[in-house]
């Protein structure tokens, strides 16, 4: 066994997998709120990518430099994203709350095709170049097994889910979302404002969701209307497979599909690879129906 | 001619009792493909050049005394409105039809043309199996076929490259797959050894295990079958691994939208794609009709169809008529001069003396190589 390569695997699967676990807290967060899994957060990442291009073309024009581009493109996605969130979440799914639970799960389905519709006809349907902005980081040369977009990736998303885990944790604000989650008539009695709470949530989730979508574009370099659909797939497997609901849960969700589908691909063969990750799903879902980090939970249709 | 067939003879005869007599005169060259929906610009071109054949025809007078009238059907490239394009075609009395443009309605239409005896010229259907399986006597075509492809690159890597161990990356698409499949058959046969061949998932968010697999697996060239989009990703994603290895595909690489995707990365990418014959008088006179009528560039298989029609109407008028077996051998034995080069068809119904090249990326530009293939 070449270790070299094992290593390389392991990096290149806690990679994709840190997109995975980005992505996925997005679909878990909301799930663990309000019970809806927002089908419309994959285009969300698609979106982050794209207003990233286009800010990071504009800044281009007038010669910043690059690690400013990049700067100024995450923070402009993600500002962007959260407002998409918010939006999404007032107009096509809190006039639905207390209607029965299929009516915002098919919302959720049509805004998706709404937003993949909406960039293919303002943008583009063909593929477009995303421009490297990613600093020079010679010190990686010698390490060989990370390239300068896995250890980005890798960075950003840990740096991400730490805040995340002491906002959730530590803050008024982030208490005020776990009782939500646990109970909102109950929260609401305690003067809680759920509204507030589930806006903050998609807030939250959009930006998670656009901080993936422009890692990917500076990893890929290449980005349509349509890459929203499968890492939103993927991500909604890994939310599955750690159990959702479950903010740890998405985080090793989304590791365990990564470094499933690096091994699967480096060790057997690249025809496996989505066979396997949704093979696991269904493994885990068979003997543990809520998920790797899930509890069990009384059934409340 | 159609006696086989009460009905398309009925249909025929109620045709011709309803029509004015001098309508019989002239020779109908039906046109199918899509002309209208999303994949339109694959097919309007053809249409185009099959009306300026006819209309330089008609001004010198047709042919065999007759004028000749386009009779168009949209398929939309959707096999099932394909069948009832062919099924209107052959009631609108078409002699010969130039088309369909994609292999899924061709597939679906040849049957029908085939029953009614009526010769088919497809400027675009690239899939091997229309005249490999041999069960289209009457269909023919002025594209290249996907294995001819195949031929010429594991040729060349044979060859010039001089490969010893080759990996072999696919979209998992009929395309793509009958590429590397036909390459992995050829070389193998030539004793080069394939160390990997599979597919990759083309929406992935990540292609690097793949990349690093190739970096250990150390192989001469990657050859892949796939579209631009996922070549464009995979190369720029071994080149920022520093995989430095060969990179091969089919013509649907050689594309501007790929050099403008990878950038610098693109440069030594092999691909193979139809021989450049704009410098033929004709190619120029083709170009100069289309941006003179309809005042742009010729789209997508205009070259193709414009040389399909000229084919067909050769094969009239050398017969004198539309017979179809007549026409049949006049196709096979006629050489005809066209913007693809002098061209003719063998048994299969392919278009021989038609090229194709090897194209290589340098300084950010597909530059045809000294490697090519004429298909016989």
């Amino acid at each position: 066994m070449d270790i070299q390569f094992f290593i390389e695997l392991f990096f290149g699967g806690l990679t994709r997998g840190s997109i995975y676990a980005l992505i996925a807290l997005g679909y878990t967060l909301v799930y663990g709120i309000i019970e809806l899994i927002n089908f419309a957060h994959g285009e969300v990442y698609m979106l982050g990518a794209f207003t990233a291009l286009l800010v990071a073309g504009v800044l281009g024009i007038y010669g910043f430099p690059f690690g400013g581009i990049l700067i100024v493109a995450t923070l402009a996605a993600i500002v962007w994203c959260a407002a998409y969130g918010y939006t999404l979440e007032k107009v096509a799914y809190k006039p639905l709350r207390g209607a029965p639970r299929l009516s915002p799960l098919i919302s959720a389905i049509g805004m998706s095709i709404f937003l993949q519709n909406y960039v293919l006809l303002a943008q583009t349907s063909d593929f477009v170049p995303f421009p490297n902005l990613l600093p020079e980081m010679p010190f990686l040369d010698s390490i060989e097994v990370l390239s300068p977009s896995n250890f980005l990736i890798l960075l950003v998303s840990t740096l991400a889910m730490v805040a995340l885990t002491v906002f959730i944790r530590h803050t008024r604000m982030g208490k005020a979302m776990r009782a939500t989650a646990q109970n909102r008539k109950m929260a609401l009695l305690l003067g809680i404002n759920a509204d507030k709470i589930i806006s903050l949530t998609f807030i939250i989730g959009s930006s998670l969701a656009a901080l993936g979508g422009v890692l990917i574009a500076s990893h890929m370099q290449v980005i349509n209307y349509n890459i929203g659909f499968l890492a939103g797939l993927k991500a909604f497997t890994a939310a599955v497979l750690g159990g959702i609901g479950s903010i740890p849960g998405a985080m090793v969700g989304g590791l365990v599909l990564g470094l499933a589908e690096s091994f699967a691909t480096g060790y057997f063969s690249g025809n496996y690879e989505d066979i396997l990750a949704f093979g696991i799903l269904i493994l885990i879902l068979i003997f543990r129906p809520d998920g790797i980090l899930g509890k069990a939970k009384v059934q409340k249709v | 001619m159609r006696k086989g067939l009460s009905c398309f003879a009925a249909m025929a005869l109620c045709v011709a009792l309803g029509t004015p007599v001098q309508a019989a005169d002239t020779i109908k060259i039906g046109v199918q493909g899509a002309h209208s929906g999303d994949l339109a610009s694959y097919g309007v071109p053809s249409l185009n050049a099959v009306k300026i054949v006819i209309d330089q025809t008609n001004a010198r007078g047709g042919i065999l005394g007759r004028k000749v009238e386009v009779i168009a059907q949209d398929d939309q490239c959707k096999p099932e409105m394909a069948t009832n394009a062919a099924t209107k075609l052959i009631s609108d009395q078409s002699g010969v039809v130039v088309g369909p443009i994609c292999t899924g309605p061709t597939t679906a239409s040849l049957p029908i043309f085939n029953e009614a005896k009526i010769i088919v010229v497809s400027p675009t259907a690239t899939a091997p199996s229309l005249t490999e399986s041999g069960k289209h006597p009457l269909f023919f075509r002025t594209v290249a076929h996907d294995n001819a492809q195949a031929q010429l690159t594991s040729d060349f890597m044979l060859k010039k490259l001089k490969v010893k161990k080759v990996a072999y990356l696919h979209d998992n698409g009929e395309y793509g797959k009958g590429f590397t499949d036909n390459n992995r058959t050829m070389l193998e046969k030539a004793g080069v050894e394939t160390v990997l061949f599979e597919a990759v998932s083309p929406d992935a968010v990540d292609f690097s295990a793949v990349v690093r697999k190739i970096r250990r697996l150390k192989p001469d060239i990657v050859v892949f079958g796939g579209y631009q989009p996922v070549a464009s990703k995979l190369v720029q994603q071994m080149r920022r691994d520093r995989v430095k290895t060969p990179f091969i595909g089919p013509d649907g690489v050689k594309d501007e939208t790929f050099l403008k995707m990878t950038g610098k990365d693109s440069e030594g990418v092999y691909a193979s794609y139809p021989k450049d014959t704009s410098a033929l008088p004709l190619y120029k006179e083709a170009r100069e009709a289309h941006i003179k009528v309809y005042g742009s560039e010729p789209g997508f298989g205009y070259y193709n169809a414009y040389a399909a029609a000229q084919c067909l109407l050769a094969a009239i008028e050398k017969t004198g008529g539309i017979d179809t077996v007549k026409l049949q051998d006049a196709l096979r034995s006629t050489m005809v001069d066209t913007p693809l080069g002098k061209i003719s068809f063998n048994a299969k119904g392919d278009a021989s003396g038609m090229a194709l090249s090897i194209y290589q990326v340098q300084n950010g530009k597909f530059v045809e190589l000294d490697h090519s293939l004429t298909l016989q």
